[in-house]
C-alpha cells in the first residue's frame, strides 16, 4: 500500500471520532460534518507528502476546530457565534474518557428511538461510516436526492426536538443499546441479503456492519448484546464466499462448500458468543443466542453432521426471550430435518401472521416438495415469488418449480 | 431548556361528567409530581363541541364553518400540556407519566423558540 492509501485509510478510520468530537464541541451536526471533511481534504493533501503525524486523531481534532471556528465567524458576525467560536479555542486538553466516549455517544443518538429506523441506519452510515449521501443511496436502493432529504430531516429533528448527545445509563440503557444492535443489523442484512458480485456496494454494507459491530463491543467491554451482535454477524459473514456459485446464483446451507467458509471469521465468532453467554446467564441476549444456532452451523463439518438436538435446544432457548413468528418458523425447519418434513409442516402450519412473509411460503414448498405433494408445493412456491422474495433467490425457486412440474 | 407541547390523543371523554373522579386523581397526581416542569396546559370540551374553520378562497375570502373536529378518528385530541425540559429523553420521560399515554397515545412536539404569540 502506498503513502496515499495508508493515509487514506486512516483518515477513514479516524474520521468518525473525530467527527463524534466535534459535533460534542459544536453541537451542530452540519457544522461538525463541514468542519471534518474540510481536515480530511486537508490531510489527504498533506499527510502523503509530509508523512502521517504522531497522532493522526489529534491532528485531526485540532484542524477540524479551526476550521469549525472559521465557519462559524464566516455564518454571522453575531456576538453569540463569536463567543461560541471562542469557546471551542480553549487550550484544556479534554479528558481522555470523555474523548473516548464521543463515538458512543454519537452512536446512540444516531439510534435514537424517536427516529425512524430507515432514518437510524441512513444517519449511522453518513455519520458512523463515513459514506457519502451517493454512496448510501446506491447501497440501500434510494435515489441520491430521497436520501438527502432523509438525513436533513434527521439532522434537522436532532437540532430542534433536541435529541440528547449522551450515552444513556442505568434502566434507559438496555433498551437504548437494542436500538443501536438493530440498526447496526438491518446495515448488515441490507449488505447481507443482497449477497451477491454484482451488487458488491451492498455486500459491502455488512463488512461496515460487522466493522461498527466491533467498534461497539470495543466501547462497551462485556456488553452482551455488544459482544452477541458481533458473533451473530461474523459467524454469518463468515459463509459469504460460499454464497453464490460460479454463475452467480445462490447456494443454501446444505449445499454449500463448506471450505470456502471463512475458518478465522468463525473461529472468533464462536469465542465471542461463549463470552455473550457467560456475561447474560439469567437472561441470554437474543443476539448471542441466535449467534449460538448460527455456531452449530459453522462447527459442524458438513450439512449431514449438523446437531440438530443442539440447533433446536437454541430455538427452544431463543423462543423464551425473542418468541416471534419467525424464530418459530426457522426452529420447524430445523425440527423437520430431525423428525422429517412431515413433523415440521405441522408446525410451520401452525404459525399465524406470516401470510405475507415469502420465507413462510418457501418453508412450505420445500415441505411439501420432500412429502411428495407437487400440486401444493408449486402453488406455495409461486406465492413466495409474487410475495417479492429476493430477485435471485426468486430465480432460483422459478428455477425449482419448473423442475418439478 | 427548551419548550415541549404534550398532545394527548385518547378516546373522548368528558370530565365533567360523575364516574372520571378516577381518572381526574391520575392527573392531579400527575401534575402535583411534575409541577417544576408543567407550564401549562388544559383538558378540551368532548368534539361534539368542536368547530372547523378553513378559508378555501385563500386570505381575504368567505370562511366554511362545519361542525366536527378536523379529523374523524376514534381516538381524538383531547388536551395539551407545555412541558420544560432539558432534551427530548426528559419529555418523554415526562410523556410517559401523563395518564393518556397509559389508554392512549401521547404526541410530543418541540415547540418553536420565537414563532408564537
Amino acid at each position: 500500500m502506498g503513502a496515499g492509501g495508508a493515509a487514506e485509510q486512516l483518515v477513514r478510520q479516524e474520521g468518525a471520532r473525530v467527527l463524534a468530537t466535534l459535533i460534542r464541541v459544536t453541537g451542530d451536526f452540519d457544522l461538525a460534518q463541514d468542519a471534518v471533511q474540510d481536515a480530511v481534504v486537508r490531510a489527504l493533501e498533506t499527510w502523503p507528502r509530509d508523512g502521517v503525524p504522531d497522532n493522526p486523531r489529534a491532528w485531526l481534532t485540532v484542524t477540524a476546530k479551526r476550521r469549525a471556528i472559521d465557519l462559524l465567524r464566516r455564518e454571522s458576525g453575531r456576538a453569540a457565534k463569536e463567543a461560541e467560536a471562542m469557546s471551542l479555542l480553549d487550550p484544556a486538553p479534554e479528558p481522555a474518557q470523555v474523548v473516548r466516549d464521543d463515538l458512543l455517544r454519537l452512536m446512540f443518538t444516531c439510534c435514537h428511538p424517536a427516529l425512524a429506523a430507515e432514518a437510524r441506519v441512513a444517519l449511522a452510515l453518513r455519520t458512523l461510516g463515513g459514506l457519502s449521501t451517493a454512496e448510501i443511496g446506491r447501497a440501500l436502493l434510494v435515489p441520491e436526492a430521497t436520501m438527502a432529504k432523509r438525513l436533513t430531516r434527521a439532522k434537522q429533528k436532532i437540532t430542534h426536538a433536541r435529541i440528547p448527545y449522551r450515552v444513556p445509563a442505568g434502566e434507559e440503557l438496555p433498551g437504548r443499546l437494542s436500538g443501536v444492535a438493530a440498526t447496526i443489523y438491518l446495515i448488515f442484512n441490507e449488505g447481507y441479503t443482497a449477497g451477491s458480485g454484482a451488487e458488491l456496494v451492498r455486500v459491502a454494507l455488512a463488512e461496515e456492519a460487522v466493522r461498527l459491530g466491533r467498534e461497539l463491543a470495543a466501547l462497551m467491554p462485556g456488553e452482551p448484546t455488544a459482544l452477541g451482535l458481533l458473533s451473530l454477524m461474523l459467524l454469518q459473514a463468515a459463509r459469504l464466499p460460499a454464497r453464490l456459485d460460479g454463475q452467480g446464483r445462490p447456494v443454501l446451507l446444505p449445499d454449500q462448500d463448506r471450505t470456502r467458509w471463512d475458518a478465522a471469521r468463525i473461529k472468533e465468532g464462536v469465542e465471542l458468543v461463549g463470552a455473550a453467554l457467560r456475561h447474560s446467564p439469567d437472561r441470554p441476549d437474543a443476539y448471542a443466542v441466535q449467534a449460538a444456532i448460527a455456531a452449530c452451523h459453522a462447527l459442524a463439518p458438513a450439512y449431514a453432521d449438523t446437531e440438530w438436538d443442539a440447533v433446536i435446544s437454541w430455538y427452544d432457548v431463543l423462543l423464551t426471550v425473542h418468541d416471534t413468528p419467525v424464530a418459530r418458523l426457522n426452529r420447524a425447519a430445523a425440527v423437520a430435518e430431525r423428525d422429517g418434513p412431515a413433523a415440521g409442516l405441522a408446525l410451520v402450519d401452525e404459525l399465524t401472521g406470516l401470510e405475507d412473509y415469502p420465507w413462510w411460503h418457501a418453508g412450505r414448498a420445500e415441505l411439501l416438495h420432500r412429502l411428495g405433494r407437487a400440486e401444493p408445493a408449486r402453488s406455495a412456491w409461486r406465492r413466495a415469488v409474487e410475495l417479492g422474495l429476493n430477485e435471485v433467490l426468486a430465480e432460483d425457486l422459478r428455477r425449482r418449480l419448473a423442475a418439478t412440474s | 431548556m427548551a419548550l415541549y407541547i404534550a398532545l394527548t390523543y385518547n378516546n373522548e371523554v368528558d370530565w365533567s361528567q360523575p364516574g372520571f373522579e378516577e381518572g381526574l386523581r391520575e392527573y392531579t397526581a400527575f401534575e402535583e409530581a411534575h409541577a417544576t416542569v408543567l407550564k401549562g396546559g388544559h383538558a378540551l370540551y368532548p368534539t361534539s363541541t368542536a368547530t372547523t374553520v378553513r378559508v378555501p378562497g385563500g386570505k381575504g375570502a368567505e370562511p366554511v364553518v362545519s361542525d366536527g373536529p378536523y379529523a374523524e378518528t376514534k381516538e381524538v385530541l383531547t388536551g395539551y400540556l407545555l412541558l420544560e425540559c432539558a432534551d427530548l429523553d426528559e419529555a418523554i420521560a415526562i410523556a410517559a407519566k401523563i395518564p393518556a399515554a397509559w389508554y392512549g397515545t401521547v404526541e410530543v412536539r418541540p415547540v418553536h423558540p420565537s414563532l408564537g404569540v
